[in-house]
């Protein structure tokens, strides 16, 4: 079994939702992303996405277009990235990590080799934003064959016509990009989710998760009690980009960033279900 | 990959590829109304009443058929083909950009869309959308590179004169890549509503294909007028290319015809071999950038590099998808013109036809001028004079120097 799917049947089975938090990869230095990356399962992460840098990354709002343009700036790069999943990988063999970004990059790496090198250091799956189902034939088969999940995005404008075209082919879980926006913007209303959900759990026997302006403990508690999973990335970005100073990691980064985390995965561990 | 034995101008296939090029690559939010676009896009072209209105607002508003104009003077400076030039600039708003922005506009009134946003570098195409949404009382944001908001400063003063809003970028280098990018940031906020009036041949299907059409008048009535005027096709048409809307314009009725050679001018700024130019195929790979598959300039790692041109309006690291498909396979030869050839272009056809050019087409301009004898008399080519320069006499007065403005060509 993959490690996304023992993880999601182990969550079933304690009967709670999944915490999914986001950090930028090299955000704002190697160092320091790699400090929260390794401790995030201690602070409660299920499941953990790593944005994979980018020049222009046209689904993301400025916190998370901050984040990349840091990242950049520290070194960034795609073997970088990959690096650092080896690296947490020595001392935690269970956590799934997704990687998650656009597509050139990983055209620019060669997509079969990217593909083999990501499980070998330890990756689970990939969200790759500007890669619709219509085009995902460019990258299909390489994961298959490294055993890389791809994991799909079903937006609020992805009707009951196309949701089975979207979902052939997803894996992992799916992930519902609450709104109709970038990241870091806007958050979804509760009647609005509680209204898209079901037709998409009736159409997949894969998890769902919700991402997309999830900010607040509240929030991701509200996520969890429709679907299966929350992610939060840009209010984590936040707290990061609140601690520099002058551009660089403080003392305290990579601590403030782990206690939002735990706040968060602490409101998910006390919804009941 | 599509078979285009039969003829260069089928494309794209049904996944909006140009051999390789186009498809697209844009995030679920968009992919459906993507294929809304397309489907209208495809029912509108059907319909013999849309191409009707178009036509009709094209003659009585936009002024075309633009004049083919046999430029004598220059081509007896050059001393060699005889030119002829395809004078866009005589167009409303002194761009061809119009043209598609007319076509674009009368789509996204018949999907009912009451928002419009773009993007614009030199402006031109700023204007010119801005200029249509006032003529249908529609209202538009046009997202500009801080940097570009400085150097095109008159165009700004038009969109917001137009009533347009004009939202100046300040992520990335803060030009045209980054407007667009910011474009589509907005559109995805704005699905409902909003209609992306992109302004050249590049993004995700059908866009590189509708623009395409659009702009392909250039090329249907250039055709007629230099078979009427010389009895046969040029020998040459030369186009500059940011994007590439005017010269897939100007090129695809020609695309069969191999007696034509068709010749796109990217910018070289300062030098093909300096990191300053915005040559993408010349010196860019493949790549996924805007909605398309298609050549890039990006560092070794995928991330795309700025590019530079002293034209704002050819100031784009990447090109339209049909182009990168024309460039693979040869039929479309790419050069590159300098900055400094530019300014010497843009002064030679001021002087000598009394048209200031753009300087996007003083990039055309310029390589005429090394092709003009090569080819020799007896030879003609045609250029896309695609706008006029008014909007660039402020650049152009910080480069030159008194001394340039003596000599008479
Ligand atoms: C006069 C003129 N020519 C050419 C261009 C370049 O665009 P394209 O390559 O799409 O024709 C522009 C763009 O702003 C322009 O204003």
């Amino acid at each position: 079994m993959s490690r996304i799917a023992a993880r999601i049947a182990a969550l079933r089975k304690e009967g709670r939702g999944a915490f999914i938090p986001f950090l930028e990869a090299f955000d704002p230095d190697r160092e320091t992303s790699q400090a929260i990356l390794d401790g995030m399962p201690a602070a409660g992460a299920d499941l953990i996405e790593i944005g994979m840098p980018f020049s222009d990354p046209m689904a993301d709002g400025p916190i998370i277009q901050e984040a990349g343009q840091r990242a950049l700036k520290a070194g960034a790069t795609l073997s970088g990235t990959l690096a650092m999943v080896h690296a947490f990988r020595a001392h935690d063999r269970e956590t799934p990590v997704i990687l998650m970004g656009y597509l050139n990059p990983i055209l620019a790496y060669g997509p079969a080799r990217f593909c083999t090198d990501a499980q070998e250091a330890g990756v689970d799956g990939l969200i790759i934003v500007d890669l619709p189902p219509e085009e995902a034939d460019l990258l299909a088969a390489d994961a298959a064959r490294a055993g890389l999940d791809i994991i799909r995005l079903v937006a609020p404008t992805t009707d009951a016509a196309r949701l089975p075209r979207v979902l052939a082919g997803a894996g992992g879980f799916v992930y519902y990009v609450s709104i109709t926006g970038i990241t870091g913007t806007r958050s979804a209303a509760i009647s609005d989710l509680a209204r898209a959900i079901p037709p998409i759990r009736a159409a997949t026997d894969l998890p769902i998760a919700i991402g997309f302006g999830i900010k607040t403990p509240a929030q991701a508690a509200e996520a969890v009690r429709i679907a299966d999973a929350a992610v939060v990335a840009s209010a984590l970005i936040e707290t990061l980009a609140a601690s520099l100073r002058e551009g660089c990691a403080g003392p305290e980064t990579a601590a403030r960033v782990l206690a939002q985390v735990r706040a968060i995965a602490d409101a998910i561990r006390a919804v009941p279900r | 990959m599509t078979n285009f034995a039969n003829s260069l101008r089928a494309g794209p296939d049904e996944r909006g590829r140009f051999g390789a090029f186009g498809g697209r690559f844009v995030a679920e939010t968009l992919m459906p109304l993507i294929l809304e676009v397309e489907a209208a896009y495809r029912a509108a072209k059907d319909d013999p009443g849309f191409q009707r209105e178009l036509d009709r607002y094209l003659r009585d508003y936009v002024g075309r058929p633009s004049p083919l104009w046999p430029a004598e003077r220059l081509s007896a400076a050059l001393g060699g083909a005889k030119i002829y030039l395809k004078r866009e600039d005589l167009n409303h708003t002194g761009a061809h950009k119009i043209n598609s922005c007319m076509g674009q506009i009368l789509l996204a009134r018949r999907m009912g869309k009451t928002r419009i946003i773009a993007e614009t570098g030199a402006g031109q195409h700023g204007v010119a959308t801005a200029t249509v949404c006032a003529l249908f009382g529609l209202p538009c944001t046009i997202y500009m590179g801080a940097v570009d908001v400085e150097r095109q400063k008159p165009n700004v003063f038009r969109m917001r004169l137009l009533g347009a809003e004009v939202r100046p970028v300040t992520s990335g280098a803060a030009t045209l890549k980054d407007a667009m990018n910011e474009a589509l940031r907005d559109w995805v906020a704005h699905v409902d509503d909003t209609y992306y009036l992109i302004g050249t041949v590049a993004g995700p299907h059908p866009y590189p294909m509708m623009v395409r059409d659009f702009q392909s008048v250039i090329g249907v009535e250039t055709r007629a007028q230099i078979l009427d005027a010389e009895g046969r096709l040029p020998d040459a048409a030369i186009a500059c290319v940011g994007g590439g809307s005017n010269a897939m314009g100007l090129f695809h009725s020609f695309l069969d015809d191999e007696t034509v050679r068709l010749i796109g001018v990217e910018a070289a700024g300062r030098g093909l071999d300096t990191h300053e130019h915005a040559a993408s195929l010349e010196r860019g790979r493949p790549g996924v950038l805007h909605g398309n598959l298609t050549y890039l300039l990006q560092t070794d790692d995928g991330q795309i590099e700025e590019a530079h041109s002293i034209s704002a309006g050819l100031d784009y690291p990447g090109i339209g998808p049909e182009h990168a498909f024309l460039f693979e396979n040869g039929r479309v030869q790419y050069v590159g013109v300098t900055d400094d050839e530019a300014l010497a272009a843009f002064l030679l056809c001021t002087r000598t036809e009394g048209i200031i050019p753009a300087l996007e087409t003083a990039h055309a301009l310029a390589h005429l001028t090394k092709l003009a004898p090569e080819i020799g008399p007896g030879g003609v080519i045609v250029v896309n004079l695609s706008g006029r320069g008014d909007k660039d006499i402020f650049t152009v007065a910080r480069h030159l120097n008194a001394a340039d403005l003596e000599e008479s060509p």
